[in-house]
């Protein structure tokens, strides 16, 4: 009995001398795993050709800067005037004006969408100008199921109007209260400037997460995690050496889509390089430990890949500043916000490139992401183990 | 006649056969259904393009009325959290640089001065322009409440408001009303992409293509049985969501629901066959579901979900219109909310059966390539 017992004591004694870490054996299963994801030309579809084509979307698709967008004038006053307001409008270059006479003609192309809005200058337009009434001088109609651009609509019909009139009445006061309002970091206020840096994040998690979740998922559904867990390698051995090719992709990913950024679309780089390489990397940690406890949790591509869609990259792209801003949103949500690695990411991308290295705001970030991170890897740990027994 | 090109039982116990292998597993089920719906109660929240709970700085230099008035009301602004108010102008660019106000007012000494003498008062507004759509939206919100301050020095002189702006189909602008009809089809096109890539992928990692080649099913069969599933499965989200949109988040539901119906079939049916020609070319599920990425993000991206299409240059114009969930969100946006008329539906529906019929025929070719 005792016997019995100290021999199986003997036994695990040797099994862990042999899963001591070992330099070599690690960097031999690198190797191997390194072949192994660039034989795949989907690896490199997605490290290379989606970031290029994601980052070329964001700089000419993705535009939250509206311009020509379609509107109606309707002239129904025949007076001078209203040809005059009508010719302010046609000048301004954010809209593409339609003009027209009678708003029965407008009001379908709204519901067909072909207008996002229409202006109206009515029949007495003339009286009421001359008049200086409370009356208002136009309508101005906006197509509310695109919130955003009727917004636009609104904002830009209603400034014609105002300048237009203001240019007519010299007499007209100055305003008592007036804002000087001057943008930091991005005076041009391009949307692409912002948009850019954090579409870094999203390409990240997308290699980070989704590719390890993918592949790590196949070993387990085809068996073959078994079969690598019973050699000698440790586990730590086998997991540094599934993810490093990983990590090494998404920090060469991310260097070509800065230098693109840089170079042909024109953000600036007003931090350093190595903030830059610090952040990514850090990042990196919570990207790659989702994917890996992803499919130490799902061990079939179908699961994973479902589940690296809805927690991995929507997340990424919905509740991480990147878009939308998390501030904005309801409590529970900007709970849950906290969880997702990629909202520490994308505030500090945006800070690297626009505004510099500012250490206030990248430590908490940095700090997060690698907690965010540790956390992943002990849950993957512990459900990889159990997995085994 | 076992050799038939077309069989009714065959075709009914194939489709069987891939509606189990697609669903038998209890967690495969769980992770069809449940995270597309979390998500959109989720992000029907989130997707917000309104500024809200800002944190705004001042550093007031001015010891007159106006400024205390200006002051004042943006304490009680309903978008500002906090006021966060600085006694030098170094700690407002601190402030804006570590991201922890949105905008930062800054009010000269002479600012009271200067409205008393009938002059404008001139406050300079630092914004943080890494948000700089927030940031612009911040400045109007601002703008807005000088104005009221400014109404009251002159309160005499009121100038008419020149314009009265009306928003058809949706007065208040809710947001929400927006992204809940689009995210209903950006979900569903998600999953049956995914059902589908795997379709044939997965049989041939796994080795049971060539039994399923040398089984006396025909390639009509194969596609009709492969696409079946996902069709269903996309459909049932669809409509699951679209209801949510209904009774849950009571989203005025005007135009027709059977033209709303037969687009969303069409549309799961040219994103089965997008699938299933991306599955026919994938030797192995990693690629199946990396191209289905692949193609699926840039696609939800240049749709006019997250911004317009006219805002985008026009050769991408073009590209969008061969996009299925491009037509779609039009139907979807405009059944909802707009009552749009069967002759509009119908010039976004016959683009999607067009892309629908081409992307089944090439994904048909595609297979039939595959199994010889």
């Amino acid at each position: 009995m005792s016997g019995e017992n100290s021999s199986r004591r003997a036994d695990r004694a040797s099994a862990e001398n042999v899963r001591r870490f070992d330099p070599q054996r690690l960097w031999a299963l690198v190797i191997k795993e390194s072949l192994q994801a660039l034989r795949d030309p989907s690896t490199l579809l997605i490290a290379f050709v989606l970031p290029v084509v994601l980052l070329l979307l964001f700089a000419y698709a993705v535009s939250l800067d509206a311009k020509d967008v379609r509107t109606g004038v309707v002239i129904e006053s025949p007076g001078a005037s209203a040809q005059e307001l009508a010719a302010a409008f046609s000048a301004t270059r954010f809209l593409d004006v339609h003009v027209a006479h009678d708003r029965r003609e407008v009001a379908d192309k709204l519901v067909s969408g072909a207008l996002r809005g229409y202006v109206v200058i009515p029949q007495d337009f003339e009286q009421r100008l001359a008049q200086h009434a409370s009356e208002p001088l136009v309508q101005i109609i906006t197509d509310g199921s695109y919130p955003n651009t009727a917004s636009y609509v609104e904002n830009y019909a209603s400034g014609v109007v105002q300048t237009w009139r203001d240019g007519l009445d010299v007499t007209t006061p100055a305003q008592p209260i007036v804002l000087e309002p001057r943008y930091w970091y991005n005076p041009e206020l391009e949307s692409r400037r912002s948009l850019i840096p954090g579409a870094i994040a999203i390409i990240m998690t997308i290699i980070g997460t989704m590719l390890t979740a993918l592949v790590v998922a196949r070993e387990w559904e085809r068996g073959t995690m078994e079969a690598v867990l019973s050699t000698p390698a440790s586990v730590v051995e086998i997991l540094i050496g599934k993810l490093l090719p990983y990590f090494v992709l998404g920090m060469l990913s991310t260097l070509s889509a800065a230098a693109l950024a840089v170079f042909v679309f024109g953000v600036p780089m007003r931090g350093s390089v190595a903030a830059l390489l610090l952040l990514s990397a850090v990042f990196m940690v919570p990207a790659l430990g989702q994917g890996l406890l992803i499919s130490s949790l799902a061990r079939n591509q179908f699961l994973a890949a479902q589940i690296a869609l809805f927690s991995g990259f929507l997340p990424a792209f919905m509740l991480s500043d990147f878009l939308y801003e998390i501030e904005a949103m309801p409590a529970p949500i900007r709970a849950i916000t906290w969880a997702v690695p990629a909202r520490y990411f994308v505030v500090s991308l945006k800070t690297v490139f626009l505004a510099g290295d500012i250490w206030a705001v990248f430590l908490p970030n940095l700090a997060a992401m690698a907690a965010i991170g540790t956390l992943f890897f002990i849950i993957a740990k512990r459900a990889t183990r159990k997995n085994l027994e | 006649m076992l050799t038939s090109a077309f069989s009714l039982t065959r075709l009914r116990a194939q489709f069987i056969k891939e509606v189990l292998s697609t669903l038998r597993d209890p967690r495969s089920r769980l992770v069809v259904f449940v995270p597309p719906i979390m998500q959109l109660l989720v992000f029907a929240f989130a997707a917000t393009l309104e500024v809200r709970n800002v944190d705004i700085a001042i550093y007031n230099q001015d010891a007159g009325r106006w400024s205390h008035e200006l002051v004042q009301r943006l304490d009680s602004a309903d978008f500002i959290t906090q006021v966060r108010r600085v006694d030098r102008q170094r700690q407002l660019h601190a402030l804006i640089d570590r991201g922890e106000v949105i905008a930062a007012l800054s009010i000269p000494v002479d600012f009271s001065r200067a409205i008393a003498a009938g002059d404008s008062g001139q406050a300079q507004v630092l914004v943080d322009g890494r948000r700089s759509n927030s940031g612009q939206i911040t400045v109007a919100y601002l703008s807005t409440i000088a104005a009221e301050v400014g109404a009251e020095v002159v309160p005499d002189a009121q100038t008419p408001t020149p314009v009265v702006v009306r928003h058809w189909f949706n007065p208040n602008l809710i947001y929400r009303w927006f992204i809940v009809p689009g995210l209903s089809g950006i979900l569903a096109l998600f999953s049956a992409l995914i059902i589908t890539s795997l379709s044939i992928s997965r049989e041939r990692e796994l080795g049971t293509f060539d039994q399923l080649l040398v089984s006396p099913t025909s390639t009509p069969e194969i596609i009709i049985s492969k696409s079946l599933p996902a069709l269903a499965i996309g459909t049932l989200l669809g409509l699951f969501m679209i209801g949510a949109g209904v009774f849950l988040f009571r989203i005025p539901f005007t135009g027709s629901f059977g033209l709303l119906l037969a687009s969303l079939v069409l549309f799961i049916a040219s994103v089965v066959g997008i699938g299933l020609m991306i599955s026919a070319v994938s030797m192995t599920q990693q690629q199946a579901i990396l191209g289905a990425f692949a193609i699926g993000v840039p696609a939800v991206l240049m749709s006019g979900f997250a911004t317009p299409v006219e805002n985008m240059p026009v050769y991408l114009q073009w590209l969008a219109q061969a996009i299925p969930l491009t037509h779609f969100l039009i139907i979807v946006e405009g059944s909802f909310l707009k009552a749009m008329p069967p002759a509009d539906i119908l010039a976004s529906l016959w683009p999607l059966a067009l892309i629908a019929l081409v992307s089944l025929t090439m994904a048909t070719f595609f297979v039939r390539g595959r199994l010889q």
